[in-house]
């Protein structure tokens, strides 16, 4: 089976828990277990959360979700213009943050190393960021 | 709009938390929580996660955040009625090495007692 779906939501805040739910519900089609579910409302938290904060630096824009269901396996794709990534290496870095004083963990991109089977960071500064992730439905 | 009520049990902050912790809902939380911390006497904070069933790093670093503020005095943080799928992001992020898990607020209050 091949299904796909993309959105565009304006960047903020109220928007994450939106994404998530959207992203989740349309994996259902491929019957996850709850902690499937769960990974992925996780990583899609974590990825509009570094649009919104990093990438747009908590002003207006734009960000874009795609999800795609090939056979068993979830393709999502989250892509902001923002302000880009210098060093994608460090950015991915547990306990790495360019934003301490807003209490950022730099766990996010550990969640979503961790709870997806593969993981790729496109950055450009001034540019924007997308990150595409995919996982392996087992059910 | 998710909700989150305050208890103050003697110098013990009790946060029972909304339903989902994301940046969107810690960011009032960390507000709200520090006017708190600013205008009591708070030396122990016990986060309740009884009605939580989502929580991402931002979750995390609302909670370290609050740790360092009450680490001076000499404070200790607990996490209360943890269900399966928050436990994996405290024990994914290693936060068990500086906050402790307890059953119910009960116990966590008597573990601060005790110790």
């Amino acid at each position: 089976m091949t299904n796909q779906m993309s959105m565009e939501f304006d960047s903020k805040s109220e928007n994450e828990s939106f994404a998530r739910v959207v992203a989740a519900s349309f994996a259902t089609q491929l019957n996850p277990n709850l902690e499937e579910i769960d990974d992925i409302k996780t990583v899609v938290s974590e990825a509009v959360t570094n649009s919104i904060i990093h990438g747009y630096q908590m002003g207006e824009g734009k960000i874009f979700m795609e999800c795609k269901i090939e056979g068993n396996d979830f393709h999502i794709t989250i892509m902001d213009k923002g302000v880009g990534i210098g060093n994608v290496e460090q950015a991915m870095e547990p306990m790495f943050t360019t934003r301490p004083e807003l209490e950022r963990s730099g766990m996010g991109f550990i969640f979503m190393k961790t709870l997806m089977d593969d993981i790729e960071v496109i950055s450009e500064p001034d540019i924007g960021t997308t990150v595409k992730m995919s996982k392996r439905i087992y059910g | 709009m998710q909700k989150s009520k305050y208890e103050l049990k003697g110098n013990c902050l009790v946060i029972h938390l909304g339903k989902e912790i994301d940046h969107h809902y810690a960011d009032r939380l960390k507000e709200d929580t520090d006017r708190i911390i600013s205008k009591n006497y708070v030396k122990n904070i016990v986060f309740d996660f009884e009605g939580v069933d989502f929580m991402d790093s931002a979750g995390i670093g609302m909670i370290m955040g609050r740790y360092k503020k009450i680490l001076h005095n000499g404070g200790q943080v607990l996490v209360s009625g943890v269900q399966k799928s928050v436990d994996r992001i405290l024990r994914m992020s290693g936060l068990y090495q500086i906050v402790e898990r307890c059953e119910n607020i009960e116990d966590g209050i008597k573990q601060i007692e005790y110790r």
